[in-house]
């Protein structure tokens, strides 16, 4: 493999060396390329990207070389600490300061959001992997924004789509009782009744409560074939453990609209399996991941996760476009990123839009049971794939000043 | 037949299970409420030492291979005694000062067990499997009760009135709520007071960690578990009073009880309702319900 | 007094050429915000000796009631702060009457109990944007002409909203006013016996405090353009309650030091950590820099154990001591 990575990243510098540079390539800026990574390490987020994401970063780093063009490229990180200021402020001086030339943005969308306004004032890039808000693409999106991994609507659509199309027809939804919950209740419900299927009712649980099982009961009686859960995190995993205690995955099939392979290994398969969810990468899907993941479990000692994978994936697509053009100027990079596709262990034909959503296939998960599965880690059949342009966001429905309709 | 549309066996199904948490509530007010009434200390950190109950009793299945039944035991003397020791170390120079640093050192040292717990472990939980014995589910006609629940209602119901029985109606009790009242006097009797109140702290975090073992198979076992559900009790705590025990467990009940018809309801209030009884009682009567001003 | 006065003043006049010494505009200005907030708070536990657990409600309900006025309806930035202000004041007065009822330790829980109820009330309401919080909050024109939008003109608007607030809270505790709350804080009983009405000075106490709250929380939304969650949950509360702790309650400048500190503290808890590491070549430093709940807790007990007077409190005792030999 990383043969392979060395190769491929030979030829784009060769590409990059004999292009003709375009007419506004500037070189590489005070000398160095300057990468800027703040996510949550410490918090409720810091086991789906936290320092692990860091170590995925500096793979990529790695596999570039370390330098391009004979310019070194560093790493910066911080913890957010879940915190919007502390993260703005962390950037605003990166910027301003330390002459950062791209900002990776982990987990937590109200951060991600604060960062990216921060980005687009510096006219700098800013690509967000671990938060899902699709606000990023639509109302706060900006020229210098990429959302690269996922986002709730992919995933809201793509599990709702493919359940339905897999007999799964009739759903109730425990809603976590906030913004971030309704989205996801609200676009696969959508969905869901656009493909045929039935909303038989939801019930909606305050963020952060511990025991879940009075909206189970609901549930229960609801008699759908479907229980989506539309919350995420420790209100999923707790919705979990009751539903199976309840004997209510008996009866009726999870479908988790944000899980993470953490989140499962940590439940544990007697608890989640026959699970639907959607993921956006899986460690085990292709030889290239396979090979990937093997080198950053040595480094880390567990799976990454769809997040880590695509810290990885998006440093090196970036670090690719600086190579290509030359240069680490903003716009440059952007222009190359928005027209060039990303083929790696992270995503095939994926592609950048207008609007900064990074475009790719997605995957319908099931979760394996305790017979099916050779070990730790071996955790999903993938059921479906599902094509990048149908479920995320279309551009015609896209609130992005950006998009010329 | 409909109560507001929820047929009548819905919501008795949704009274037991308010009952079931109901239970967590008072065992954790109990604890706060022996520690406040001998100390005088307000342990912010009871919701860190549920959460190290769940923890130690994770750590001796996955690490020594014991059994629930034995960390059911073994947990809250391993937190107890670590109660202990907090009490010996630090608290005891407190008792002196203003109250308010008892409540200012017991909040950090749960930043503190909190943040070396999510260091060591992560935020995702740990995998804790309901003990054989007690798996499954009864049909009880009008709903499906998980034979597990149904055991904490009863465990923590002995717990609890075990609790109340030896301070309100043994020798010993009636000795803590001497000290209580008039610390000087007993001591004059010639019995230990500090030991005593090393103990009795000793005693309220062992309550909180049993309660944690407790909840460890049901909610998962992160070491967040314990900081938003403390600040529920301490709401639970305000509308009881803290005059007298039996006030603490009923309280406790009660509002577990309310809280689930909450849910039926009115799902999204769930998590306010307490707070919105405690502004209630607080303009009708603010010593609250069983309190006794002091 | 009047070398008091003369000491704040050279200390404005520092603070005013900060950015010209070279110190970044916006952390300076973080560390006012987060100053005034300890200041106020300070007002409420140092002076007043009631402890408010619950005190980031007054942070967050401003910070989203200025960002909210300055994007939706698209007010200048002084009618946005009078408005952030205001709704903090009147949330005082709503929660300081209920908490009023009780004394000590139920005081503190009442406010933990309330605050926790306000943050359950803006992760769900909608225009406080949720989880994702208010964003790209326009900076606008003040009284319509002098734009914010430079870091270098909101520093000295910045400045000059710290420095009112803390000549109130000056103003405060040196008057006739200040003098009663101190009463309240050293003898409650007598001061009833003195026929005080002790319940409206704490309320009253109670609503300056959480509307200079409001005055900090209303400033922090203009610095960082968006106002979210993390201001109003009981972890932030924590925070301004160790800041000060560690700085020195009941003192003046205890809590700007504090404040300074504890921002220090979560920006460079991590490097801070690693300095450690090598120095001593204990590799857990590292991971224990990098948890700044750790630390914070840490500092905590460790304050209330043996530092109780916080940093400013003990070099006063010092300056004391010295002057008694």
């Amino acid at each position: 493999m990383k043969l392979h990575t060395l190769t491929a990243t030979l030829a784009l510098a060769g590409l990059g060396l004999t292009a003709v540079p375009a007419a506004q390539a500037q070189g590489i800026s005070n000398d160095v390329i300057r990468i800027g990574f703040i996510t949550d390490m410490s918090g409720v987020y810091s086991d789906i990207d936290g320092k692990a994401g860091v170590e995925a970063i500096r793979m990529a780093i790695e596999d570039a070389g370390g330098a391009i063009n004979g310019k070194k490229i560093e790493l910066l990180y911080a913890d957010h600490q879940n915190k919007a200021d502390v993260a703005s402020s962390r950037a605003r001086e990166w910027f301003d300061q330390q002459h950062v030339d791209v900002l990776i943005g982990g987990t937590n969308s109200a951060t991600s959001l604060a960062m990216a306004a921060v980005a687009a004032e510096k006219k700098k890039p800013f690509i967000a992997i671990g938060a899902g808000a699709s606000d990023l693409t639509n109302s706060q999106c900006s020229p210098y924004t990429v959302h690269y991994a996922y986002d709730t609507v992919a995933l809201a659509r793509g599990t709702g789509s493919a359940v339905v199309k897999d007999g799964g027809k009739s759903w109730f939804f425990l809603t976590a009782d906030y913004a971030f919950g309704h989205a996801l209740e609200r676009d696969t419900a959508n969905v869901v009744k656009a493909e045929g299927g039935d909303v038989k009712g939801q019930v909606r649980a305050p963020l952060g409560a511990s025991d879940f099982s009075s909206f189970l009961l609901q549930a229960q009686a609801s008699k759908a074939q479907i229980l989506g859960l539309a919350n995420a995190g420790g209100d999923t995993i707790n919705s979990v453990k009751a539903a199976n205690e309840f004997g209510i995955t008996q009866t009726m099939k999870l479908a988790g609209l944000l899980v993470f392979i953490n989140d499962i290994d940590s439940l544990g398969l007697p608890a989640t399996q026959n699970m639907y969810l959607t993921d956006g990468w899986y460690w085990d899907q292709n030889d290239a991941s396979r090979a990937w993941s093997k080198k950053f479990e040595a480094k880390v000692g567990r799976k990454p996760s769809m997040l880590q994978a695509g810290d990885y994936s998006s440093v090196a697509f970036y670090l690719n476009g600086v190579k290509a053009t030359g240069t680490d100027d903003a716009d440059a990079v952007m222009k190359w990123m928005k027209s060039n596709k990303i083929n790696d262990m992270f995503a095939q034909g994926g592609y950048v839009r207008e609007d900064g959503r990074m475009v790719h296939d997605m995957y319908l998960m099931q979760v394996k049971t305790p017979k099916e599965s050779k070990g730790r880690w071996d955790y999903y059949k993938v059921v479906a794939t599902l094509p990048g342009d149908q479920v995320y966001t279309k551009l015609s429905e896209s609130t992005c000043k950006l998009v010329k309709k | 037949m409909n109560v507001f549309g929820i047929p009548m066996q819905a919501l008795f199904g949704q009274l037991l299970l308010g009952l079931v948490n109901g239970s967590f509530y008072a065992m954790l007010s109990l604890g706060l409420a022996v520690i406040f009434g001998l100390l005088n200390v307000i342990n912010f950190a009871h919701g860190a030492l549920y959460m190290m109950g769940a923890f130690v009793a994770w750590m001796g299945l996955a690490y020594l291979g014991l059994n629930y039944w034995v960390m059911l035991i073994l947990a809250p003397l391993v937190v107890g005694l670590f109660g202990i020791v907090i009490e010996r170390l630090l608290l005891r120079h407190l008792y002196r000062l203003d109250h308010l640093y008892g409540l200012l050192l017991t909040f950090g040292l749960t930043l503190l067990i909190e943040g070396l717990f999510r260091s060591f472990y992560g935020v995702s939980g740990q995998p804790f499997q309901t003990p054989d014995l007690l798996r499954g589910a009864t049909n009880l006609g009008f709903m499906i009760l998980p034979i597990y629940r149904a055991w904490v209602v009863v465990a923590s119901l002995i717990v609890c009135f075990g609790t109340w029985f030896v301070i309100e109606r043994t020798p010993l009790g009636a000795l803590l709520r001497a000290a209580t009242e008039n610390p000087r006097l007993v001591e004059a009797f010639g019995v230990n007071v500090p030991r005593m109140i090393m103990l009795t702290y000793g005693f309220g975090v062992a309550l909180a960690a049993f309660a944690g073992v407790l909840a460890a198979p049901v909610l998962q076992v992160s070491p967040l578990m314990g900081s938003n559900l403390i600040i529920v009790v301490f709401a639970v705590v305000v509308i009881g009073g803290m005059g007298s025990i039996m006030g603490a467990i009923l309280t406790g009940l009660g509002l577990g009880v309310i809280e689930g018809l909450t849910k039926v309801f009115w799902p999204e209030a769930s998590n306010t309702v307490v707070f919105v009884i405690m502004a209630i009682v607080l303009l009708l009567r603010p010593a609250g319900l069983f309190g006794k001003e002091k | 007094m009047n070398r008091h006065i003369a000491g704040y003043v050279v200390l404005a006049v520092a603070a005013a050429l900060l950015p010209f010494l070279g110190v970044y505009p916006i952390f300076a200005m973080k560390v006012m915000c987060y100053a005034l907030f300890a200041c106020a708070f300070n007002l409420l536990l140092g002076f007043t000796g009631l402890l408010s657990f619950g005190h980031a409600a007054f942070l967050g309900s401003a910070a989203y009631a200025t960002g909210y006025a300055l994007k939706a309806w698209g007010v200048t930035p002084e009618v946005g702060l009078i408005f952030g202000v205001a709704v903090a004041a009147l949330l005082g007065l709503v929660v300081g009457g209920l908490a009023i009822r009780r004394s000590g330790i139920y005081f503190a829980m009442i406010t933990l109990a309330m605050a926790q109820m306000v943050y359950f009330f803006f992760l769900q309401a909608r225009f406080t944007g949720g989880e994702d919080g208010l964003q790209q909050v326009p900076r606008g024109r003040l009284f319509g002409v002098i734009d914010l939008s430079s870091d270098l003109t909101l520093y000295y608007l910045v400045l000059a909203l710290f420095l009112i607030g803390f000549a109130i809270i000056w103003r405060t505790v040196n008057s006739p006013f200040g003098q009663v709350l101190k009463a309240l804080r050293e003898n409650e009983p007598r001061a009833i016996s003195l026929g005080y009405d002790v319940d409206r000075f704490k309320l009253l106490a109670f609503v300056l405090s959480a509307a200079i709250a409001g005055l900090a929380g209303s400033a922090k939304t203009l610095v960082f353009v968006s106002a979210t969650l993390s201001d109003a949950t009981w972890q932030m509360s924590g925070l301004v309650i160790l800041m000060t702790l560690i700085g020195g309650m009941g003192t003046f400048l205890g809590p700007v030091l504090g404040a300074f500190i504890v921002v220090l503290l979560e920006n460079k808890v991590g490097d801070f950590g690693q300095a450690l590491t090598s120095m001593t070549g204990i590799d857990w430093f590292r991971q224990l820099g990098e948890s700044v709940t750790i630390v914070i807790g840490l500092i905590f007990v460790i304050c209330v154990m043996a530092f109780r007077r916080g940093i400013v409190g003990e070099f006063q005792a010092l300056l004391r001591r010295r002057k008694a030999t």
